[in-house]
């Protein structure tokens, strides 16, 4: 079994975003830029399965611009075998991303995408159940644990009030949690031999796609701030602040 | 043309999430319908027509439908679309799951989590774990919107006599089946509508610590919540986790307990009315969002409010 796995560059989670001052969206120039944190587990996912036998070859897909070719070598030196860069400008929608996600699962012919359940930047959590909808394929989202027998899948979810166990049909999408693994880090060796990992690239238009924004962005904010509160010397002080000031209890 | 909102529930009550989303769709405008479906959604959908502000309830009857899976429910919502300017889901668990499915289906881009509606076709949402808001306009025929519920009032769960309407099933897709759950049981409000939230972090240092939150909780009619590092280090089920990938609160009071206030904790209860922090650590984060902070070992600190509260 062939598995994809779709990587995203994004701010780096540390870092504090800045909105531009034109309020057109946040400033990335100069900015940290990482893998998704969500990604970086279901590649390690991926590449559990294929140490435990369970899966041939791991391909990881980023679609952005040039840089994130970056993006798509950290997951080679992690482990994975091959990648495939699709250029584009940064603000493509999932919706967009999910058909030329389609179209490289119909080159591919995976047997299994594993994809972050959001990814930090736009907090969308859409593109894991889009690209299952357009191939009409089973999804299992915000998957906990995984372990694949045959044209099956058992998941467990993180759900709302707790754990919920689904078994799917495969192939299917699994969008990961965080807790489904802790990611590797790429060791220096790995890290040299990612450099002559194939890296092939596409273009939009090779993939027949249509990546015309849906959304328009009318402005970006700041939230507003909370005004800075104050420390209490002890407990009753708190308690008392509570009860008569703040009314809350 | 109306809206159709869809009701998450357990076939045996709806979920609060779904009265917040009817109130997004009152401020949008239109018909209000709502869709339950599941096993045994009868009784649902007699409390669903008493929702206040809804016109109809549509009922889809049917053991496909009554575990949330996405793959039954997405061409079941997609067969109504056509009538619809909007078709909205809490952004709960369920409703994240199923509505880019729909999404998807009908060509349409999600606006996902909203928390301020400018007009019909123009939405607030909260990007890069809130630190930034955004503003879309949509010119879809059919908007599909899932609703962060803290950002909405909740409807009323009475006054309302919607009419109820069976709809038709569409059958299982076979590519999806439902196994068990393991739900956590609490005799504590529930964590997103609970008007007190006391979280517990890393420095809890073990899972039976959190009995001397429950404790204060108990005292104060509040829920237990938790940081990522807290959940992680099984202290607690994954369920007690707020934040950016866990649950967003907005409590009328907050209580942090060593947690130090990531971004990523930050933008599940920053919107809480009154914040209060207890750290050991003078300059852990979480204190320029608190409102009251108290510098203090939480295994002397809290014990000592449970006494303080009588
Ligand atoms: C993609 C991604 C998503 C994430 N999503 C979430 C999320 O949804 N929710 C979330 O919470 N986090 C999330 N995180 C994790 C987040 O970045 C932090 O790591 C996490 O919130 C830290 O938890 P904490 O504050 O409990 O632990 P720490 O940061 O370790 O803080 C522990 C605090 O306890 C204090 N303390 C220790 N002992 C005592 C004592 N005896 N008395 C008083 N105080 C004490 C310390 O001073 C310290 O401030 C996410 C991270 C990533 C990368």
């Amino acid at each position: 079994m062939k598995v994809l796995v779709p990587v995203k560059r994004v701010i780096d989670y540390n870092v504090k975003v800045r909105v531009k001052a034109d309020n057109s969206g946040v400033e990335l120039a100069n900015v940290k830029m990482a893998m998704n944190p969500f990604d970086e587990i279901a590649v390690e996912q991926a590449l559990r399965l294929k140490e435990a036998s369970g899966a041939e070859e791991v391909v990881v897909v980023s679609i952005g611009p040039a840089q994130n070719q970056e993006t798509i070598r950290t997951a080679l030196a992690m482990g994975a075998d091959r990648g495939i860069h699709i250029e584009a400008s940064h603000d493509i929608e999932p919706l967009a991303v999910a058909k030329l996600l389609k179209a490289v699962v119909e080159r591919e012919t995976p047997g299994l995408v594993l994809v972050g359940k959001q990814a930090i930047d736009d907090d969308c959590n859409q593109t894991g159940q889009m690209l299952a909808a357009l191939l009409g394929w089973a999804q299992g989202t915000f998957v906990s644990a995984l372990e694949v027998a045959g044209d099956k899948a058992k998941i467990v979810r993180e759900v709302d009030g707790g754990l919920e166990h689904l078994e799917i049909q495969m192939p299917a999408i699994v969008s990961v949690d965080l807790r489904l693994n802790e990611p590797r880090y790429a060791s220096l060796p790995n890290i040299m031999k990612a450099k002559k990992k194939p890296l092939d690239s596409l273009t939009v238009d090779e993939l027949g796609v249509d990546i015309n924004p849906r959304l328009t962005i009318v402005k970006v904010e700041e939230p507003a701030a909370r005004e800075a509160g104050i420390k209490v010397a002890d407990v009753k002080e708190l308690v008392e602040k509570l009860k008569n000031e703040a009314k809350v209890i | 043309m109306g809206i159709l909102v869809f009701c998450d529930h357990d076939n045996g009550q709806f979920g609060a999430a779904t009265l917040n989303a009817v109130s997004a769709a009152r401020q949008i405008g239109g018909d209000i319908h709502l869709l339950v479906a599941g096993d045994t959604s009868g009784t649902i959908a007699t409390e669903a027509a008493a929702i206040a502000g809804v016109a109809k309830v549509l009922v889809a009857d049917g053991a496909e439908y009554a575990h949330g899976l996405a793959e039954n429910l997405a061409p079941l919502i997609c067969d109504l679309a056509s009538q619809y300017s909007h078709i909205l889901a809490p952004a709960t668990t369920t409703g994240k799951n199923i509505m880019p499915r729909v999404a998807a289906l009908l060509d349409v881009m999600q606006i996902s989590d909203i928390i301020k509606i400018d007009d019909a076709n123009t939405f607030q949402r909260p990007i890069y774990a809130g630190n930034a808001l955004s503003t879309v306009r949509s010119d879809e025929t059919t908007k599909i919107i899932t609703v962060r519920s803290t950002a909405f009032e909740a409807a009323l769960a009475e006054g309302g006599s919607a009419t109820v309407e069976k709809i038709g099933n569409n059958g299982d897709s076979g590519l999806s089946s439902y196994v068990k759950s393991e739900l956590s049981s609490t005799d504590r409000p529930e964590l997103t509508s609970a008007p007190i939230v006391i979280s517990g972090g890393r420095g809890m240092q073990d899972g039976a610590n959190f009995a001397m939150l429950e404790k204060v909780a108990d005292k104060l009619g509040a829920a237990v919540g938790a940081s990522r590092a807290a959940v992680d280090a099984g202290f607690v089920p994954n369920d007690y986790q707020v934040g950016q990938t866990g649950k967003v609160v907005a409590p009328d009071l907050y209580v942090a307990v060593g947690i130090s206030g990531a971004i990523q904790h930050l933008a599940g209860m920053k919107d809480s009315k009154v914040i209060v922090a207890i750290n050991k650590d003078d300059e852990a984060p979480i204190f320029q969002v608190a409102d009251f902070g108290l510098v203090a070992d939480l295994f002397d600190a809290v014990p000592e409010l449970e006494k303080e509260l009588g």
